[in-house]
């Protein structure tokens, strides 16, 4: 039996009974189709996330009061609560070899209102002018917060664009008063929209000195955040240690134990891509259980198949045919139908996904990797459930398979 | 040349043995055609599984062209009727969705020959058949039962097998019709000279061989030349 001759069997077998074939190519059609689409949709909000979280500056690292406890990830450390992080440790941060640049911040929620009459409730943070080197934001318009306003405790804020809109429309806010908790404000400048990263918008945001943050709204001397901008990449093992170290000496604690932690950029897109990895593998496993489904369609058709071919079968054993040769036969009858399913089922999954990224509004990325990994289970399903059918119709005895009725 | 020694064969149902054989020999040569006849029951269809490599006998030898095939595998045996033997069934037994061309060559692709030899050795043993070479790309679902038989004697022919074994060719046709295929098969053996054993219930349709073989209850009650055969030969080729 040669190639050709097999695609001949197959086709004739196949288009035989174009209704059942095309209802068994339906199920691996589907399943192939979600686990294409399923793992497309997992794969693009994982590239979005790792994406808006290297947007919030590079080779952070961030030091935050408290523990963060293994197993419960950043998102719920007490931020904020705990009150251990003072200005000094700003100084000492400063000092370690390969800090670039080092931005204490305090932040708290306060009611803001333009001199218009409108109002917002947003987040104030104090900060320094290195902040936007480290956050990795830059102005739109006007200036960002300078060293002598820090020194003079000056009552200046910018404006994030989200801010900015709600408050003054727009209308220029460059040199307009506004009122954070009762305290008259000037606008000095505004951000350039940075979009949401996640948990926090930047774009919802009012700037202000550090100092002014901490002797007039707050009344409070401790710092919510400090982060800490790294030279490069490869150093950022090297600060993380000797910043811990150096901390829990001024401080006080064992560095195994300190009251402060350190998270870089890595931990949380590691964090986050656990979640969508786990997301991913959810979704994938109930694509999964379809393309299963439809792997029975597939030995379900092939048995009564060779039910109903059993003379066929005997004729064919009883000209010369080896097992060999009907269990190839019959084999490839499986197969053709999981890759003809794959094919379409490929097909299925990135339309789908296109349309989800479209309407949805979820970054979907089909991958080459995906594509292919479809092909072979589909091709591995039909196997798997070809083989026992096939091996049902070579083993007929031609005899008894003549005689069937 | 064909020879059998001493078969028995019982089938085994629970603790009880039936046997539907025994001790049959005989031996029939190059370009006989042979008649075995008997009543359903006597074991002559077990004996065409027998001599078609189909099935293996339970004791006692078979020679096909002096290769002993009593204790072959399965493989072995298909292989044993791919290259020697051709077979012709009551019910045809045709693939209903391939053409008539593709239905004679099914033996050939397992056989492993090339395409453009098989549809020439095709086309010659559908010539040999008598078999109208208007209705070759016809499906086999499409033809009469008369035309349906010559199609499936041409497959039987196709390989050059050295016997040809019918069984009940004329069984589910006419006698018109049954006429043309026993027509058929006695112009083969005068012509070509093709050894063919013909299995059939009906002492009119056996008396169209050469010799008869008459089996009962699973053994040879005659074996005698056939003095009185009937030759029809008013069917020519068209």
């Amino acid at each position: 039996m040669i190639i050709s001759d097999l695609f001949q069997e197959i086709y004739t077998a196949l288009s035989a009974n174009k209704a059942r074939t095309s209802l068994t190519i339906l199920g691996i059609v589907i399943g192939i189709g979600s686990v294409i689409a399923m793992v497309s949709i997992g794969q693009g909000a994982a590239g979005q996330i790792q994406s808006s979280i290297e947007g919030l500056g590079s080779n952070l690292l961030t030091v935050i009061p408290g523990v963060v406890q293994p197993g419960r990830g950043i998102v719920s450390s007490g931020r904020g609560s705990a009150q251990t992080l003072k200005n000094e440790d700003t100084d000492i941060l400063k000092q370690i070899a390969g800090v670039a640049y080092v931005s204490p911040e305090f932040q708290r929620r306060f009611q803001i209102t333009s001199t218009g009459g409108n109002n917002t409730n947003s987040t104030i943070i104090g900060v320094t002018a290195d902040y936007p080197q480290v956050r990795n934001v830059s102005v739109e318009q006007g200036a960002f917060i300078a060293e002598n306003q820090l020194r003079g405790i000056s009552r200046v804020a910018v404006l994030g664009p989200t801010v900015a809109k709600d408050l003054f429309a727009d209308a220029d806010p460059i040199g307009k008063t506004i009122r954070i908790n009762k305290t008259n404000f000037k606008v000095i400048g505004v951000l350039q929209t940075k979009g949401s990263g996640g948990f926090f918008n930047p774009d919802d945001t009012v700037f202000v000195p550090l100092t002014t943050m901490q002797k007039i709204l707050a009344g409070d001397d401790f710092l919510s955040t400090i982060a800490v901008s790294v030279i490069s990449k490869e150093l950022m093992p090297q600060v993380q240690e000797e910043a811990t170290f150096a901390l829990a000496e001024k401080h006080r604690v064992d560095p195994q134990s300190p009251d402060f932690s350190i998270v870089s950029q890595a931990d949380i897109l590691g964090t986050l891509t656990q979640v969508t990895d786990t997301f991913t593998i959810f979704l994938a496993a109930v694509a999964g259980i379809s393309l299963i489904v439809g792997g029975i369609g597939i030995m379900n058709m092939m048995l009564t198949t060779v039910t109903e071919r059993t003379r066929e079968i005997g004729l064919r054993k009883a000209i010369g045919a080896k097992r060999r040769d009907i269990n190839l036969q019959f084999l490839a009858e499986a197969v053709a139908l999981t890759f003809v399913g794959g094919i379409v089922g490929v097909l299925l999954g990135w339309i789908i996904s296109i349309a989800v990224s479209s309407f949805a509004g979820i970054a979907t990325s089909v991958s080459i990797s995906s594509v292919l990994l479809a092909f072979g289970v589909s091709a591995f399903i039909g196997i798997v459930f070809g083989y026992y059918p096939a091996r049902q119709a070579s083993r007929l005895n031609p005899i008894e398979a003549l005689r069937y009725e | 040349m064909i020879e059998i020694k001493g078969i028995t064969k019982s089938y085994k149902t629970g603790d009880i043995i039936s046997p539907v054989l025994k001790n049959v020999s005989f031996k029939i040569e190059d370009g006989e055609f042979v008649a075995i006849m008997g009543p359903s029951g006597s074991g002559k269809s077990t004996l065409m599984h027998i001599l078609g490599c189909l099935d293996m006998p339970t004791s006692g030898q078979y020679f096909l062209d002096g290769h002993d095939i009593s204790k072959l595998s399965d493989d072995e045996l298909a292989d044993i009727r791919m290259k020697k033997i051709g077979f012709v069934f009551q019910s045809f037994n045709l693939l209903p969705r391939a053409t008539v061309l593709r239905n004679v060559s099914l033996p050939l692709m397992y056989a492993g020959v090339k395409k453009e030899e098989r549809q020439r050795l095709a086309a010659q043993a559908l010539a040999a058949s008598a078999f109208p070479e208007k209705f070759w790309n016809h499906y086999s679902n499409q033809l009469s039962g008369g035309m349906t038989q010559r199609v499936a004697i041409a497959r039987a022919l196709v390989n050059n097998p050295s016997l040809v074994l019918a069984d009940e060719p004329t069984g589910n046709l006419d006698t018109k019709t049954g006429e043309i295929v026993l027509d058929t098969f006695q112009r083969l053996h005068a012509e070509q000279g093709h050894t063919i054993i013909l299995i059939t219930h009906e002492q009119y349709v056996a008396e169209h061989a050469e010799r008869i073989i008459h089996i009962k209850d699973g053994e040879i009650v005659n074996d005698n030349k056939n003095h009185n055969r009937r030759i029809i030969n008013h069917y020519k080729i068209t």
